[in-house]
C-alpha cells in the first residue's frame, strides 16, 4: 500500500549536507571542485541585465512617420552613450529647427525601431555574485551556473521564515523552550548574533532585536498578525525570503505561542558560541522549500544517520508531533497505524493512527502528524 | 494505434501535492469507474521523478482492484477473483491480447499540474479587448495567467519590463490587433519583450517559449524581433476582426509547447510522456474541456468550479444569441491564482478580510486564534480537519474562496468588447463589472463542485450548503458535485482518438462522477422577516406534503432524490421572481439528489454581515445537515 506519510521536519545533530549554489542566469564559476572554502568566498559571478528605457524618439522629435527615424539617428544599434549626449537629431526646417533627443541614461542603444519609432536605451548591467553560504567543500561544479557545496553539522529546518541567507553566532536568549523572550531579554551585545528564542519573541522584543542589528531570530512561535507590523501588510501566501527586514526570522514550529521541539532547543544550546548559516526562505507551494538552520561541525554525534521515513513510512514507537487541532504542537509516539478508515469528531472518514499523547491513548489522522526525524 | 475497442482504462492526475489514479472499465455494456488510488506526487527531491508517486498510486490501484474483483459486485465479471496486475518492471503494464489474465490496461493517459502547473503571461493591445482575449486562450488552455500586459495597462514601458523579468513564465502568449490594422501596438509589445531577455521559469539557459497570435500583416516583423532570443511559435490571429475570437489555433499552440518544452523540463515527464497513450495536458485544461462537452450535449447552461489548495478555477458554460439571433454555447474559465484552502489559504483572508470569513462560522471565536489557525494551515498544507470547530472554520473560510473566484469569473466572463451594441435603458444605467457578464445566474441551470473540500465534505449536505451560500444560485439550479475528483481524467480521456474511450467519459461522469445534490428554489427579491416569499407546492415521496406559503430568511431541506421527478407548482409571492418574471408562478417537474430539495427564502441578494443580530442563531437555524441522514458514509459513492 502506498505510504500516508507526512514528511516531517529534519532536526539532525549531524549529517552531510549538499546545497546547490545557483546563479540566476549563465556567468562564471570561480572555484573547483575540491575546494575547501568557507561561507563567505565568492563561487560564481554573473551580470544581470541593467534596467531597461524604452523612449519614443520619433515622438520626442516630432517626426511625422516613425520610419523616418533612422536617417535621424546619430547612434545606432550597440553604440555606447553617454548621460546627455545628443543620439537623434530631427532635419529640421530647410536646415533650421532642427529638435535634439539626448540620451537619459550612461549606457547602450539596444534597439531601434523604425516601425514604432522607439530607442531602446539599456543601462549598464549590474553584477550578482553568490557565496558558498556554509563552510565545506566544492563536491561539484555545474559549469556556467554554480557549484554544489558539502559539509557536515547540525540541519535544522523551520516551518516558516522571513529574509534570506545570513550567518552569525548562535546566542541562547531563553532557557527553556518554553519561555517567551520579552522586551527586557534584548540587549547590546545580541548585535550580529543568531538569537535562540523559546515559544514566543514579543513584537517589541523583535522590533528591538531589529533596531540592535541581530543577524537571525529563531523561535518556537510568533503570532501571525504580528507579520503584519513586521512587513508592513499582512502575509497572503508563503512565498519568502525576499523580505528586506534586517535580519532572518525563522519559526520552528507555527503560529501561536508553542514552545520550540526539545531536541530542536537542546541542540541548538549545544552549539551555542558556533557559527550558523541561516536562510529564512520559504516556499510550501511547488517545490517545498522550508527555511534552514546550519552549524557546521566535525563532533561525534550519537545519530549521525536517520531513518529514511520517505522510503519505509511511519511505523509503531517513531516520535511524532500532532500538527493541527485539538491536540496541535503535541509530541507523542505511534502505538497503532489500522489499515481501515476512521470517522473521526468531523465526521470525516480517514485513514488515521492511535498515538500515546501525555500519557493518554488518541487517535489521530495520520494527515495530522509529522514525524519528528532525526 | 489500435481500433479495438477499450475495455480496461487507467487515467492518473499528477496534483502538486497528490496523485491520483482512477480504473476504468467496461463492465457489461457500460463503463465504470471501479477503483481509486492515491500516493504523494514526486517531482520534489527526494525523488525528482513524477513517475515514481505515478506507479505508486498505480499499486494502490491494482490492489485495491483485486479486492474488488474478490467482492459478490464483480461476481459476472471474467476477472472474478483473479489478482489484478498493472504495474511491470517499473512501468505501467499494457494488456497481451493473447492473454485473459486481467493484468495490464488497454490504454494509460494523464494530466499534471504538478511543480505549479503552467504559469504565462499574455501580452495585447488594448486591455479589455485583444489582450482580454489573449487571456481567454491562456485560461482556456489550462495556464495560470500570472500577468496580463497591454498597452493601457497603465504601466510605464520600463515597469512592464522589470515585471517581465521579475515573473519568469514558463511561456508567453502575445496578441494585439486586428488583420487589418497596420501593424505598430503589437510590434511595440514585442519589443519590450525582446528588451526583457525574459528567462524560463525551468531549465537555464534554454530558450523561452513565445506564441505571437496577433495581427498577421505583423509576423515578418515579429520574427525579425524575437525569433533570435526565443523559441517563436507563429499562429492565426485569435482577434482577426472586433467581431471574432479564434481562440484554438493559440490554445492548441499552447498544449502543444507545454508538452515539448515546459514538461521536458519537470522531473521524470520525458518518461511519464513516453507512457502515456494522448498528450499529457494541463489539469484545469481537462476539467473545463468535460465541463464543455457536458454543457453542449446536455444544451444546458453550466458553472463548474474547482476548489485546491493553491488556486480555484472557475468554469462557465452559457448560450448567447448572436446578431443574427443564431444560439451558440460561450466557454469561459478563470483561475484565481491565489486563493485556495490550504497554501492559499491565508490569502483568502486577506482579500476577503476577516469579518467576511467569522461571519460564516456558527460560533463565537478569538480572532487571534483564528488568524494563528488560518497561518498554520497554510504552512502544513496537507492536514486535515479532525474537530467539527475546525470544519465550520474551513468550511467559513471556503465560502469567501468560493465566493470571491466567482465574482471574478462573472466579471471575466463578458461578451466581446469593442463590439458596437445597442443597450436597453436598463443595461445603460446598471454598472458593476459583473452587470455586463453572460453569467447570469438565473438562467444558471446546472453548478458543479469539485475539489477537497466540497468532493470531501463529510456530508454531501454540507457542499450544498457552501454552493448555495457562496454562489447564491437564482431561480431553479440543480446543485452536483464530483464525487471524487475525477474530471481531469475524464476530460483528456473524452479527446482520445479510440473506440470506447468518449463513451467511457460521458458514461462514467454521469454514472460515477456527478453526484446530483439537490434541486434549489432560490427566489429573487429582498427579503423582510416575517413576509412571505414563496408557496412550493409537491407531493414528496415520502409522504410529505409541501404547499404552505414559506416566510424569509429560511434555508429549508426535503429528501427527493435524483430517481424520483416530482411536479411542483412554485408561486413566488409579489416582487420575487423564481425565473418567469415578478410574482409569476412555475410549474415543473423537477429531480432532486441525495440531498434533496433545497428552499432558500433568504432573498437575493444575500449578504450577511458579521454583526448581523444573532449571527449564530441564524446560521445554526439554517445549518440544513442537522436533519440530513446519508444513506451511507460517503453518500453512495
Amino acid at each position: 500500500m502506498a505510504h500516508a506519510y507526512t514528511p516531517g521536519l529534519k532536526v539532525a545533530a549531524r549529517t552531510v549536507i549538499e546545497k546547490t549554489r545557483k546563479l540566476p542566469l549563465l556567468g562564471q564559476v570561480l572555484v573547483k571542485k575540491g575546494d575547501k572554502i568557507p561561507a563567505q568566498t565568492i563561487v560564481a559571478k554573473t551580470e544581470l541585465p541593467g534596467k531597461v528605457y524604452p523612449i519614443n524618439v520619433a515622438g520626442q522629435l516630432g517626426l511625422g512617420k516613425a520610419n523616418e527615424l533612422i536617417d535621424c539617428m546619430l547612434k545606432k544599434e550597440g553604440d555606447v552613450v553617454k548621460n546627455g549626449e545628443i543620439v537623434a537629431q530631427s532635419k529640421g526646417f530647410f536646415g533650421f529647427f532642427k529638435s535634439d533627443y539626448k540620451a537619459p541614461i550612461d549606457g547602450t542603444i539596444t534597439q531601434v525601431s523604425h516601425i514604432t519609432g522607439q530607442v531602446i536605451f539599456n543601462a549598464p548591467a549590474i553584477p550578482v555574485e553568490i557565496d558558498a553560504y556554509v563552510d565545506g567543500e566544492v563536491k561539484e561544479e555545474i559549469p556556467s551556473e554554480g557549484v554544489v557545496m558539502k559539509t557536515e553539522g547540525v540541519h535544522i529546518q523551520g516551518i516558516i521564515g522571513l529574509g534570506g541567507e545570513t550567518c552569525g553566532v548562535i546566542k541562547m536568549v531563553a532557557d527553556a523552550p518554553d519561555k517567551i523572550v520579552d522586551i527586557g531579554m534584548i540587549t547590546e551585545e545580541l548585535k550580529g548574533k543568531v538569537i535562540v528564542c523559546g515559544s514566543k519573541i514579543t513584537t517589541d522584543a523583535l522590533a528591538k532585536a531589529g533596531k540592535i542589528g541581530v543577524a537571525g531570530v529563531i523561535t518556537g512561535g510568533f503570532d501571525y498578525q504580528d507579520i503584519k507590523d513586521i512587513l508592513g501588510t499582512d502575509l497572503g501566501v508563503a512565498i519568502t525570503g525576499h523580505e528586506d527586514i534586517g535580519y532572518t526570522l525563522i519559526l520552528t514550529e507555527g503560529f501561536g505561542t508553542i514552545p520550540m521541539a526539545d531536541r530542536t532547543f537542546k541542540l541548538l544550546k549545544k552549539y551555542e558560541g558556533f557559527k550558523a548559516s541561516i536562510n529564512g526562505a520559504t516556499q510550501i507551494r511547488a517545490g517545498v522549500m522550508r527555511p534552514e538552520i546550519i552549524v557546521v561541525h566535525d563532533h561525534q554525534t550519537e545519530d549521525t544517520t536517520h531513518k529514511n521515513y520517505a522510503q519505509s513510512g511511519l511505523e509503531k514507537g517513531d516520535q511524532i508531533r500532532i500538527i493541527r487541532a485539538p491536540y496541535f504542537g503535541k509530541l507523542g509516539k505511534v502505538i497503532s497505524l489500522p489499515v481501515e478508515l476512521h470517522k473521526v469528531e468531523s465526521g470525516t472518514w480517514v485513514r488515521v493512527m492511535m498515538a500515546e499523547i501525555d500519557g493518554k491513548e488518541v487517535l489521530v489522522p495520520r494527515a495530522n502528524v509529522e514525524v519528528i526525524e532525526k | 494505434m489500435s481500433n479495438q475497442e477499450v475495455q480496461t482504462i487507467i487515467a492518473t492526475d499528477c496534483g502538486s501535492t497528490t496523485t491520483k489514479a482512477i480504473l476504468i472499465e467496461k463492465v457489461g455494456n457500460e463503463y465504470r469507474q471501479l477503483v481509486r488510488g492515491e500516493a504523494p506526487t514526486t517531482v520534489e527531491a527526494p525523488f525528482e521523478d513524477v513517475t515514481k508517486g505515478v506507479l505508486n498510486a498505480i499499486m494502490e490501484l491494482e490492489e485495491l482492484a483485486t479486492e474488488y474483483y474478490k467482492t459478490d459486485a464483480a461476481k459476472n465479471s471474467k476477472f472474478y477473483n483473479k489478482p489484478r496486475k498493472f504495474v511491470e518492471n517499473e512501468q505501467v503494464l499494457r494488456k497481451d491480447p493473447a492473454k485473459e489474465t486481467g493484468d495490464g490496461c488497454d490504454i494509460y493517459i494523464s494530466t499534471s499540474s504538478a511543480g505549479g502547473g503552467l504559469q504565462m503571461m499574455v501580452f495585447g493591445v488594448v486591455k479589455g479587448m485583444t489582450a482580454e482575449s489573449a487571456q481567454r486562450a491562456a485560461l482556456g488552455a489550462g495556464a495560470i495567467v500570472m500577468d496580463t500586459l497591454a498597452i493601457n495597462d497603465g504601466r510605464l514601458p520600463h515597469e512592464k519590463i522589470e515585471r517581465i523579468r521579475a515573473l519568469r513564465p514558463d511561456m508567453i502568449l502575445i496578441a494585439g490587433e486586428t488583420d487589418q490594422a497596420k501593424p505598430k501596438h503589437v510590434i511595440g509589445m514585442a519589443e519590450l519583450v525582446k528588451s526583457a531577455r525574459p528567462t524560463a521559469r525551468l531549465g537555464l539557459g534554454y530558450a523561452l517559449p513565445v506564441i505571437y497570435a496577433g495581427n498577421q500583416r505583423a509576423q515578418e516583423e515579429i520574427k525579425n524581433i524575437l525569433e533570435k532570443d526565443t523559441a517563436l511559435s507563429i499562429v492565426p490571429n485569435l482577434r482577426p476582426t472586433l467581431e471574432k475570437e479564434n481562440l484554438r489555433p493559440a490554445s492548441d499552440k499552447i498544449h502543444d509547447l507545454f508538452m515539448e518544452h515546459v514538461m521536458q523540463q519537470a522531473p521524470g515527464y520525458d518518461k511519464l510522456m513516453k507512457w502515456t497513450d494522448a498528450p499529457i495536458m494541463p489539469t484545469p485544461g481537462a476539467v473545463g474541456l468535460i465541463i464543455n462537452k457536458i454543457a453542449v450535449m446536455q444544451n444546458k447552461n453550466v458553472v463548474g468550479v474547482d476548489i485546491g489548495g493553491a488556486t480555484t478555477d472557475v468554469f462557465s458554460t452559457f448560450k448567447l444569441e448572436d446578431r443574427d439571433g443564431k444560439v451558440h454555447q460561450k466557454f469561459n474559465r478563470t483561475v484565481s491564482a491565489n486563493l485556495g484552502m490550504s497554501y492559499s489559504v491565508s490569502n483568502v483572508l486577506l482579500e476577503a478580510g476577516l469579518d467576511n470569513i467569522m461571519r460564516w462560522v456558527p460560533f463565537e471565536m478569538n480572532e487571534q486564534e483564528l488568524r494563528n489557525r488560518i497561518g498554520n494551515k497554510m504552512i502544513r498544507p496537507t492536514t486535515i480537519p479532525q474537530s467539527k470547530e475546525d470544519l465550520d472554520i474551513e468550511q467559513a473560510i471556503s465560502r469567501e474562496a468560493l465566493r470571491l473566484s466567482f465574482i471574478q469569473h462573472r466579471a471575466f466572463a463578458v461578451g466581446l468588447k469593442g463590439i458596437q451594441q445597442e443597450k436597453g435603458i436598463s443595461e445603460a444605467f446598471a454598472s458593476g463589472s459583473t452587470s455586463d457578464s453572460i453569467v447570469n445566474m438565473m438562467k444558471l441551470d446546472l453548478l458543479v463542485g469539485s475539489g477537497g473540500v466540497l468532493s470531501h465534505a463529510p456530508l454531501r449536505s454540507q457542499s450544498a450548503h457552501m454552493l448555495v451560500d457562496s454562489f447564491l444560485p437564482e431561480g431553479i439550479t440543480e446543485l452536483a458535485v464530483d464525487s471524487i475528483f475525477m474530471m481531469p481524467q475524464l476530460g483528456v480521456l473524452s479527446e482520445v482518438k479510440r473506440p470506447g474511450c468518449d463513451q467511457a467519459a460521458m458514461e462514467v461522469f454521469d454514472k460515477d462522477c456527478l453526484i446530483h445534490l439537490a434541486i434549489s428554489i432560490c427566489p429573487v427579491g429582498i427579503a423582510k422577516d416575517g413576509k412571505n416569499v414563496v408557496r412550493v407546492k409537491a407531493d414528496l415521496p415520502d409522504g410529505t406534503k409541501l404547499n404552505e406559503w414559506i416566510t424569509a430568511n429560511q434555508l429549508l431541506r426535503y429528501d427527493l432524490s435524483h430517481d424520483d421527478e416530482v411536479e411542483f407548482e412554485i408561486e413566488p409571492a409579489a416582487g420575487f421572481d423564481i425565473g418567469e418574471g415578478k410574482g409569476k408562478k412555475i410549474v415543473k417537474k423537477l429531480k432532486g439528489g441525495v440531498v434533496g430539495l433545497i428552499i432558500d427564502t433568504r432573498g437575493r441578494p444575500f449578504n450577511l454581515a458579521k454583526d448581523t443580530k444573532n449571527r449564530v442563531e441564524l446560521l445554526q437555524k439554517w445549518d440544513i445537515s442537522k436533519n440530513y441522514k446519508p444513506k451511507s458514509h460517503r453518500d453512495g459513492v
